[in-house]
């Protein structure tokens, strides 16, 4: 079978020493989706995110991308990752925001190669789809955190990945920005036909912008797409949350492509 | 002066390596100080001394080396020194700047204990220590001349993986850069353009030829390129300033080179203060 899945979780498992993060995965990325994880601090968000990247080998488990069997797969290049650490360099450091893009086409060009005309454009237009394409210019230290986060993911788009994955993207993002910042995501994966996954613990603003919605807390709640996560509001959010938490909620049978 | 390199063989010599080191050691320069490793610089110049100590040393003892360049046992301690920084910065990784001092005072004490066993030296020490223009022998020109060479083709063969080990290290190593192998191949070739830098400006003064000029046009710079040329400008201007002033002023020529390189870093900061000053009053003007 030709899996259009980009990214098959079946039952992994993580802990550090003792520590259980992560219990019975099961998780399927249909390609073309956007697919928030939301979970409190320590629910074992970043976790899950390093070992679909092949960062950490789970206990017990399998992961496959792009059909593949992780410790098989070789083709990094179509996953762009954008990390939390991502807005926490030195901005005094002095490079323009198309220097730093520029940057993202590194691995791809491959050693004792040089930038071309044509990569050039591939950063203008990867630019243009962040909405910075007035930018280019600018050193990076000059712009405000959002603006940062959206150069940060044009150097992960420029490389052409079919898989973005984002770690807290608005944690530098000013309050009044964040629904402009996920409404470019939704454009990127109505777009370009990116399959997103990124992981946050913005509950509110995201739902109405991406296709699909899991809840993390060691285990994974898969809420299929945003309208029937959307329809159990405010049940039993206390496992993940507390009370105060509005609008979502998780039902545990694991149906959809949830498995 | 003009007249003078014509002239006299020693006056090439120097203008020649000074051109040579006012454009390499700002080069690597730009990548030592954004990636914060400013201060490696003065710990590889200290083992330099070490080295030259050994080959002074050396040279007194066995006759058959009498004619050896003190240059080539420096460039291998230089050499050596940093692999040991690379190796420290391992073992200490929460304290990685622990590093810069153990070699630092490490490259010191060897130094003096050379110097000791050979019961001092001759001038030549001091030469080491602060510079000497007429101490820059041909061969030591030929030598340095070929560093330049490999160095400027690894800098722009290597460009773009240096640039992201500099930007962003931790995206180096996770898109699969090897990031270890071009560190090691950059921090290889700090430590030869300190010991080939040291014969103009001394040991002492070696680290701020690779710092001043890039303290100054990371000010006023737009992008990672500009700064890179606008530190080699600075580099130039400072060395090429500072041995014709020391020509004919009768200074000493490193201490020249420094304190010119310190003049355009001070100029540099006050430019940016008036530029700003400038942009908020017409501001005021127009609002």
């Amino acid at each position: 079978m030709k899996s259009q899945s980009i990214i098959e979780i079946k039952q992994v498992s993580y802990r550090y020493e003792k520590d259980t993060v992560l219990e019975n995965i099961n998780l399927i990325i249909p390609n073309g989706s956007f697919l928030a994880i939301v979970g409190p601090n320590g629910s074992g968000k970043s976790t899950l995110l390093k070992l679909i990247l092949g960062l950490l080998k789970p206990q017990k488990g399998e992961i496959r991308l792009f059909g593949q069997e992780m410790n098989k797969f070789k083709d990094w290049q179509q996953i762009g990752y954008v990390s939390q650490k991502a807005n926490s360099f030195n901005t005094g450091f002095p490079a323009t925001v198309f220097e730093v893009v520029s940057s993202g086409l590194t691995k791809k060009l491959g050693l004792f190669r040089f930038f071309k005309k044509e990569d050039s454009q591939k950063v203008y237009d990867a630019l243009e789809s962040v909405g910075m394409g007035k930018f280019s210019h600018r050193n990076i230290g000059e712009l405000s955190g959002g603006q940062q986060q959206r150069v940060f993911i044009a150097r992960a788009l420029v490389s052409e990945p079919k898989l973005l994955i984002l770690d807290e993207p608005t944690v530098g993002v000013d309050a009044e920005n964040v629904n402009a910042f996920y409404q470019m995501l939704a454009d990127l994966n109505k777009k370009r036909g990116i399959t997103l996954l990124l992981v946050t613990h913005d509950v509110g603003t995201i739902s109405d912008k991406v296709t699909h919605v899991a809840c993390l807390n060691k285990h994974l709640h898969f809420h299929g797409d945003t309208h029937e996560f959307e329809k159990h509001q405010s049940e039993g959010m206390s496992e993940f949350y507390g009370t105060d938490v509005k609008l979502i909620s998780h039902h545990h049978d694991h149906g959809g492509v949830f498995k | 002066m003009i007249q003078g390199i014509f002239q006299y063989e020693f006056l090439q010599n120097a203008f020649l390596t000074g051109i040579l080191i006012g454009f390499l050691a700002p080069l690597l320069g730009v990548f030592i100080v954004v990636r914060r490793l400013s201060l490696i610089a003065d710990a590889l110049s200290h083992v330099t001394l070490a080295g030259i100590a050994a080959s002074l040393l050396l040279e007194k003892y066995f006759a058959a080396l009498s004619g050896l360049n003190p240059l080539y046992l420096g460039m291998v301690f230089s050499v050596g020194g940093s692999l040991f920084i690379e190796k420290l910065r391992g073992v200490y990784k929460h304290y990685q700047e622990l590093a810069i001092p153990i070699i630092l005072s490490g490259g010191i004490g060897l130094g003096v204990i050379f110097i000791s066993l050979a019961d001092g030296f001759n001038t030549d020490l001091y030469s080491y220590l602060f510079g000497s223009v007429s101490a820059v022998s041909r061969t030591d020109l030929w030598v340095i001349f070929i560093i330049s060479i490999v160095v400027v083709m690894t800098i722009i063969l290597l460009y773009k993986e240096l640039f992201l080990l500099s930007f962003d290290e931790e995206h180096a190593k996770a898109s699969g850069i090897a990031a270890k192998s071009i560190h090691f191949i950059f921090i290889i070739m700090v430590a030869l353009v300190i010991a080939a830098s040291m014969r103009i400006v001394g040991i002492m003064l070696v680290s701020s030829l690779m710092t001043l000029p890039v303290a100054a046009s990371i000010r006023i710079a737009k992008g990672f390129k500009q700064t890179i040329f606008l530190s080699i400008i600075f580099g130039e201007v400072s060395v090429l300033g500072g041995l014709f002033a020391s020509y004919y002023l009768d200074l000493a020529p490193g201490g020249t080179i420094v304190m010119i390189a310190v003049a355009i870093l001070v100029f540099t900061i006050f430019y940016k203060k008036l530029i700003i000053k400038n942009h908020v009053s017409q501001g005021g003007a127009a609002g």
